[in-house]
């Protein structure tokens, strides 16, 4: 019956939107199997949950700074003047029910958003999965990770809580700062000088709409990209450069990925549910002239943050004319840093001169050292600056004074990458000299021969503990239903269309179906007892 | 192509049902099922108590856990699905090289340039296009940009404080001699613009009644009575200059932690802050209120291109 419907329902689209021609193809593409290559997918997720609770909280948010009488169920604020940016956002934390679910997850999702490109783009980094085709993929992500930063401090400034108004002061500092165009930057942004009235309606209109409208843009090239392309793959299981080996989308890899929502959605609800984040009801509304003790930005300014605190006071005046200090680590760093990132598949090509031909199988990052240690340092580095926005922090735990800890972190931010890219670039020189690596282990038979001479050899599998990985194969067009065991095998005319009438078989054509496997077991062999050992790693 | 495959006429394969590749990667398929079962119905018991607490108003911390435990239920086994009661291949499919083939290269060329031929003929319209094109995104950058903002104009440059100033409190109380004990510290307004941004100022008594306080040569008569007064926007990112420390006599920015030591003028002695906090000349009048002599003889806070020598 069921198939039946579906069979209509498919032809009724087909004969509409010619869907049978392509589908076949997209039904049947392959996604190779890695754990890391999921990492994107959680950033994918966690922006979908970005927008569902994101429009949940336009439904409740007062994007203004004029000023009311806060009456509400929280008692320390009753009667106190905040903005209707601040007590609505206290309203919907408080009087609307699940809003206090829904915007810790909202701000969480940011925090995990941003979290999950990074980690997906150290994965990209450090395997060579920017090179030649996937250039253009590379940028497009770099420029999603600046936009998803850039959002997420709208997005946190919105509240107009005390901490988030400092970080926009700091933010006007930091514009005042670009040479010649800085006061007009900074003006205009505002809308006057600092605080003026205009920046949380601003903010607002670029957080929900803008840069959400042009990241979903580029998520949908990113990914399109991904699909034409193809995705890339490491070694084994017989990949090769001329092919792509793993799941086929449909069902299998449609159900793995559908399940990885929910799961990405389980972890950013529990959060949601469990962790307090960001609780403006504690730090107070926004005052120009109050500020609180050791106030840390979110994770991903941090770095930025960092920089700010452990930079040296240079500022320099010629010709009647000032570059703030600000200016080098707020503005010119961060545009060295991603100027660095969108120009690096270009400048590691200008050595390598990869790019003669496409590259789909993966580096393991062993195999490129001189790759891994930049990387790794240049993580150390991002990581030392990110500790170095908590010196507050730091120095009050460890009861030690500001000044060592600042002058601590002042020499460590440039030497330890340095230490971090030789010890990697060793570890990885290290690791190559390891045969078989990623090999199941084989013990190794050591042998006195009658002279006393010792010979090694490595032993034969143990019975029964082969390598039991099958060669890939493609995906069967189409497969005929087989219950209880049926003796003759049915297959289904592979040629059959969507709109092809129905075969002897209840199963639709097209569509995959795995067979049951026969429930007699025969002693640890059953359907197993047909998977051949694995072909030899060429 | 391994013998469980048949090559039709078209090169397509033929699966025989047996192929491992479509078996399950489990032995036991019933209870497997069953398992997922049981994780699908905790995804749907949890939403149905999730419905019930939402309408008794339970606490955000319980909403919170039972969706959670409605979405694990739901991604667990709807991955165990995807991953035991379904095939796993592996299944390989070819990779075409992307670069299309020379023919195909040699007809886009000639089609791109077949319309760059046929547009390229009409030389005036082009660079009419050009010209106008560019000049009406000149003309739109006005409303675009031009309108966002005043011009910084001179109001980087002064704050609200002039010549007989009286100090106000945030809430706009006036103050006099006798406002801070010696050690005290308060923010501090130019009466008329209490609570701004710009005008904050940070009043400091370091010293005892009577006592002048000269933080520079030049400015013996600044600091009367113990009192000294310094811009509280710090000159590095222009944070709130908040924490007075009496012992060291210091300022400390809980921003990005610029020291500024009070009794040389609040000199930057450690951070990042790279000028000292202008000083607000004080003097006290004749009915005990303290007044400015003067406004900020330099730009406060931080620095901007056209701040230029001073």
């Amino acid at each position: 019956m069921l198939t039946q419907t579906l069979e209509r329902q498919t032809t009724w689209l087909d004969d509409r939107l010619t869907l049978g021609k392509g589908s076949k193809k997209l039904l049947n593409k392959i996604f190779p199997d890695h754990w890391s290559f999921m990492l994107g997918e959680i950033a994918l997720y966690s922006f979908i949950i970005l927008v569902l609770t994101g429009v949940f909280l336009t439904l409740y948010f007062i994007p203004s700074t004029a000023q009311v009488v806060y009456h509400g169920p929280y008692k320390p604020l009753d009667g106190q003047r905040v903005s209707e940016a601040y007590a609505s956002t206290i309203d919907l934390s408080f009087s609307v029910r699940f809003g206090l679910v829904m915007r810790q997850m909202h701000h969480w999702a940011a925090d995990v958003f941003i979290g999950a490109i990074a980690v997906h783009m150290c994965r990209i980094f450090f395997t060579g999965a920017f090179r030649r085709p996937r250039e253009l993929n590379w940028a497009v992500g770099v420029t999603l990770l600046m936009l998803a930063i850039v959002n997420g401090f709208l997005g946190y400034s919105l509240p107009d809580d005390l901490v988030s108004g400092t970080g926009l002061r700091i933010a006007f500092s930091i514009l005042l700062s670009v040479p010649v165009v800085g006061t007009y930057l900074a003006f205009f942004v505002f809308g006057g000088n600092f605080p003026g009235t205009s920046i949380i309606p601003r903010f607002f209109i670029l957080h929900v709409l803008i840069i959400p409208a042009v990241i979903a843009g580029l998520i949908a090239a990113h990914l399109g990209m991904m699909v034409h392309q193809k995705h890339t793959q490491f070694r084994g299981k017989g990949a090769t450069e001329k092919n792509v080996v793993g799941s086929v989308a449909w069902p299998t890899y449609a159900f793995k990925t559908l399940g990885y929502f929910f799961l990405t959605a389980a972890v950013l609800a529990g959060l949601a549910g469990l962790a307090q984040i960001n609780p403006i009801w504690q730090y107070g509304p926004f005052i120009p002239y109050h500020v609180s003790y050791a106030v840390q930005p979110d994770w991903y300014m941090g770095w930025l943050d960092g920089a700010l605190r452990i930079f040296p006071s240079w500022e320099t005046v010629a010709f009647g004319h000032m570059i703030p200090t600000i200016f080098y680590p707020a503005v010119l760093f961060p545009g060295i840093t991603f100027t660095v990132f969108y120009a690096w598949p270009f400048i590691e090509d200008h050595f390598t001169h990869e790019s003669r031909q496409e590259h789909h199988l993966l580096d393991r990052p062993r195999d490129r050292p001189l790759r891994t240690a930049i990387g790794s340092g240049v993580l150390a580095f991002y990581f030392l600056l990110f500790s170095a926005s908590a010196t507050d922090v730091l120095a009050n735990f460890f009861g030690i004074s500001l000044n060592i800890v600042l002058w601590s972190f002042r020499i460590l931010v440039p030497t330890v990458p340095i230490i971090v890219g030789f010890v990697a670039h060793r570890i990885c020189k290290e690791l190559q000299t390891w045969e078989d690596v990623g090999e199941r282990k084989r013990p190794t038979i050591i042998l006195r021969s009658a002279d006393g001479s010792y010979v090694g050899t490595t032993a034969d599998y143990r019975p029964g503990d082969e390598p039991r990985e099958l060669e890939p194969e493609p995906v069967p067009e189409a497969v005929g239903a087989h219950a209880n065991g049926a003796s003759t095998p049915e297959l289904v005319g592979a040629g059959a269309g969507l709109a092809a009438p129905s075969q002897a078989s209840a199963v639709p054509s097209g569509v995959l179906q795995a067979p049951r496997a026969p429930r007699n077991f025969d002693g640890g062999g059953g359907f197993l007892s047909n998977l051949r050992p694995r072909r030899q790693r060429d | 192509m391994s013998d469980t495959l048949e090559e039709r006429g078209d090169g397509a394969a033929r699966q025989r049902i047996d192929d491992p590749h479509l078996s399950l990667p489990i032995e036991n398929d019933r209870r497997m099922e069953a398992i997922i079962a049981g994780f699908l119905f905790v995804g749907l018991a949890a939403a149905v108590v999730l419905a019930v607490g939402y309408s008794l108003a339970w606490s955000e911390i319980w909403l919170g856990t039972i969706f959670t435990i409605s979405l694990a239920g739901f991604g667990i086994g709807v991955t165990a699905w995807g991953k035991y009661l379904m095939p796993q291949g592996p299944f390989e499919e070819p990779r075409e090289e992307l670069s299309s083939s020379a023919e195909d290269r040699e007809v886009f060329d000639a089609t791109v340039e077949r319309g760059v031929g046929i547009i390229g003929r009409r030389k005036l319209l082009v660079r009419l296009l050009g010209a106008g094109s560019a000049a009406l995104g000149i003309v739109l950058a006005f409303p675009l940009l031009r309108s966002l903002g005043p011009r910084p104009g001179n109001s980087l440059f002064t704050t609200k404080w002039k010549r007989g100033s009286r100090l106000v409190t945030a809430d706009g109380r006036v103050i006099d001699a006798s406002f801070l004990e010696t050690g005290g510290v308060t923010t501090v307004f130019p009466e008329g613009d209490a609570g701004s941004a710009i005008s904050q100022t940070l009043l400091i008594r370091p010293g005892v009644p009577g006592s002048s306080i000269v933080t520079k040569p030049g400015r013996e008569t600044w600091g009367p009575d113990g009192y000294v007064a310094f811009s509280k926007v710090c000159t590095h990112a222009g944070c709130p200059v908040a924490l007075y420390m009496e012992e060291t006599q210091q300022l400390l920015c809980p921003c990005h932690q610029s020291l500024f030591d009070i009794l040389s003028g609040a000199n930057p002695v450690f951070g990042p802050a790279p000028r000292p906090l202008p000083q607000l000349p004080l003097y006290i009048d004749a009915d005990g209120y303290i007044r400015a002599q003067a406004g900020y003889d330099e730009p406060i806070g931080p620095g901007f291109w056209y701040r230029g020598n001073d």
